[in-house]
């Protein structure tokens, strides 16, 4: 490449002894910076939209979190107060808690769920395996907001599939929207909707064990049992980690479900539910936008502090 | 292929044009009847039913005008919906239904349109007092009051009938009668209540109390006088005995339950006849209408309910047409639809009329219903005050209060916490609470 660009300088006439050599250093100094920015160019659609969409609203986030805006009084600057406010708010912890809480609980057992299923389809001894797989899927598919609905109206003891059951067999199911169980109701729902995508994550990683392993191990005589846990789950553990990091996001941003069966439990499911339910009431029933932020940046750190963790201990050579 | 870009250049710049033009003739003339002639789109979010005829009206008589009427939601969803697009600034409709508790919120953050320079003032003395001066502030006028909601009992005369009981005339004899009905019928419930901050501030007003006072930049918030307690010890028992239907009001349940006798009465406001005719058809010649319950016999007090108006946000770029569908609706040919689909009007001259006074409703089987309505209307208890953030003190009425409704926590209890949390927003937003 070089060779071609430079090649003109051969032509110019030696009427100096100097010349030659002058021109060829400008030429590649221009070549080098022009490289240099060329490749910003390239790099230039992704960086706008990067910095667009997903640097700026973060920034804005954070100069609105440092600001008070009052009813009476207006806006003002106060630094940290509303981070040293957050970290002092019961109400704020208990929705961290609940959420956690929901974290210990639902995502393993939705995780347990989904590798038995992609286990069983993957193992080939399933009759009309293509359609349990999407069956199973197919929940995904439903919008969280309908699906909450759906089973909001399932679970109504007066109107709904409870309460039928209840009244058709004599039962008494106690009320799954009452204050102590709608966690779990929600943790139903979102187990139902996203098993089959956990399950085709862990399902996509099992496909791609090289055929040869297995060869291996029916050879030295290994039962389905410890081909699962001697080579099946180890391959997939990269995908094992990369589910759970996914659930803990989720879980901590919890919203559509309690903000839909919120309308069928006003009392159970309060404004606060969750910290992000209690983000939402802040900024648009209580117009505490600044407040509001804070909550959002505190969760978004530690949201990512968790999963960075997990990922550190889930891809660790030797664990 | 160039004359074909440039004749579509000409073109564009011709509509341009011509757009910006109109766009100077409606902010030159700010004549509201001008805009309507001239035309243009509106948007209205607003959950009241007898809207839908008045729109079509206005489109007939204004082919210029497109309105697209759209229900976001009742009340505090209305309120979030409203706040959501004030707050980002687009998106948002270009008129409000606001509650008349809900106007203090939406004045105090700027976001409405000053209706004086369309000549709103003018129409003062042709509204009630109380809707009027829900609606406007120091003389500044935020928007025209479309209906009031004086208070009445709503119930369900059949069902009385059937399991012979008495139309109570105090809240005592109230209460036994849900213990009556509940009693000769486990499926019914004299009543429904999940937790309504509008509903219990409305019975703390009529039993006396004022638990809220604003003067100024300075809130004082009391849920425990005399009148809140009155209220507390009526629905307590009422709530421990499980005597109040779980239902959450206007959800499909609700609507259900009042047309197959789960829930037997109402004590709400005077804008319900619509929604009965609306929303519950199978009830259709069963329900009645009586004076409100009182705390002491032989008394006529009553409170208001609910009741809105309609508002042009400071936002909508239509201001002039929409003020014109504003007169339409509320003091123009549209009150007059909107009272003949059932509504309660908020002006003098249809509330003293013989006409309004002495129809009669076949939904509730030819009773002369706003005789009563309107009595109320002239018995409601003066000076009553809201919070000038009423909206987002009911939006965490449940959250508090409502506790009450699913533990062992008692109603008492749960409007102390309400207090508490209203106090600690109030300090937060630079009020001084008291």
């Amino acid at each position: 490449m070089s060779n071609t660009i430079t090649t003109p300088t051969a032509h110019t006439p030696p009427s100096s002894p100097g010349a030659p050599v002058t021109p060829r250093r400008r030429r590649q100094r221009t070549f080098a910076t022009r490289t240099r920015w060329t490749g910003w160019g390239f790099l230039a659609p992704f960086m706008a939209v990067f910095i667009l969409v997903f640097i700026a609203p973060i920034i804005y986030s954070i100069y609105l979190s440092l600001f008070h805006t009052q009813l009476v009084g207006g806006t003002s600057f106060v630094g940290f107060d509303n981070y040293v406010r957050a970290f002092s708010d019961p109400v704020f912890w208990g929705g961290l808690l609940r959420v956690s809480l929901f974290l210990a609980i639902q995502v393993p057992i939705m995780l347990g769920i989904s590798l038995l299923v992609a286990l069983a389809v993957d193992s080939g001894r399933l009759y009309g395996s293509d359609f349990f797989r999407i069956s199973i899927f197919l929940p995904y598919a439903v919008p969280a907001v309908v699906a909450s609905l759906m089973w909001g109206f399932m679970y109504g003891r007066r109107f709904g599939l409870v309460g039928q059951l209840n009244e058709f067999f004599g039962w008494d199911i106690p009320d799954l929207l009452g204050p102590q169980i709608v966690l779990a109701s929600i943790g139903n729902i979102v187990t139902w909707e996203f098993v089959g995508y956990n399950m085709l994550i862990f399902y996509a990683a099992l496909r791609v064990i090289p055929s040869s392993l297995y060869e291996a191990a029916a050879i030295d005589g290994a039962g389905q049992w410890r081909v699962i846990t001697a080579i099946k789950i180890p391959a997939i553990r990269g995908a094992l980690v990369v589910a759970t990091i996914f659930s803990i996001i989720g879980s901590f941003q919890l919203f559509n479900e309690p903000s839909i069966l919120q309308a069928l439990a006003p009392n159970a499911i309060t404004s606060t539910y969750t910290p992000n339910l209690y983000a939402y009431s802040l900024s648009f029933s209580g117009q505490q936008q600044n407040y509001s932020a804070t909550v959002a940046i505190i969760m978004g750190l530690i949201t990512m502090v968790i999963a960075y963790v997990v990922q550190l201990r889930g891809m660790r050579k030797d664990a | 292929m160039s004359t074909k870009t440039t004749r579509r250049l000409l073109a564009g710049t011709a509509l341009a044009l011509s757009a910006a033009l109109g766009l100077t003739a409606c902010g030159v003339g700010q004549d509201p009847s001008k805009a309507a002639a001239e035309g243009g789109e509106l948007t209205i979010w607003a959950w009241e039913p007898t809207l839908k005829k008045v729109v079509e009206a206005y489109e007939e008589e204004h082919p210029e005008v497109k309105i697209d009427l759209v229900n976001v939601g009742t009340g505090n969803d209305q309120y979030t919906a409203v706040q959501n697009a004030i707050s980002a600034g687009s998106g948002g409709p270009d008129i409000a239904q606001l509650e008349y508790f809900a106007m203090g919120q939406f004045e105090l953050s700027e976001s409405l349109a000053e209706l004086n320079e369309f000549g709103a003032d003018k129409l003062a003395d042709q509204f009630a007092t109380g809707p009027w001066e829900g609606m406007s502030t120091d003389s500044k006028v935020y928007g025209l009051p479309m209906d009031s909601g004086p208070m009445a009992l709503f119930y369900n005369a059949a069902l009385f009938k059937k399991h012979n009981i008495d139309v109570p005339k105090t809240w005592e004899q109230y209460a036994a009668a849900a213990r009556k009905l509940h009693e000769a019928d486990p499926k019914s419930y004299m009543v429904n209540d999940t937790g309504d901050a509008g509903f219990i501030t409305s019975l703390i007003w009529q039993a006396g109390g004022k638990p809220f006072t604003t003067q100024g930049t300075e809130v004082g918030i009391n849920l425990n006088d005399e009148g809140a307690q009155k209220v507390t010890k009526l629905w307590q028992p009422l709530l421990d005995d499980k005597m109040v239907a779980p239902i959450t009001s206007w959800s499909d349940e609700w609507y259900k339950g009042l047309g197959d006798g789960t829930i037997a009465s109402l004590v709400t406001g005077a804008w319900m006849p619509a929604n009965m005719e609306s929303g519950v058809a199978e009830g259709s010649g069963d329900w009645k209408v009586a004076p409100m319950p009182q705390w002491e016999d032989g008394n006529m007090a009553t409170a208001e309910n609910g009741g809105s108006g309609l508002s042009v946000l400071k936002d909508s770029k239509n201001a002039a047409l929409a003020y014109d569908f504003l007169e339409f609706a509320t003091v123009g040919e549209g009150a007059d639809l909107r009272i003949s689909q059932g509504a309660f009007p908020a002006t003098t001259k249809d509330l003293n009329d013989e006409e309004f006074l002495n129809r009669k409703f076949d939904y509730f089987g030819g009773q002369q219903i706003n005789k009563v309505l309107s009595d109320s209307s002239a018995n409601v208890v003066p000076g009553w005050s809201y919070l000038p953030f009423q909206a987002y003190a009911n939006s965490i009425f449940n959250d508090t209060a409502g506790k009450a409704y699913i533990s062992n926590t008692t109603l008492s209890d749960g409007l102390g916490q309400w207090q508490k949390s209203l106090q600690t927003y109030a300090t937060d937003q630079g009020f001084t609470a008291k």
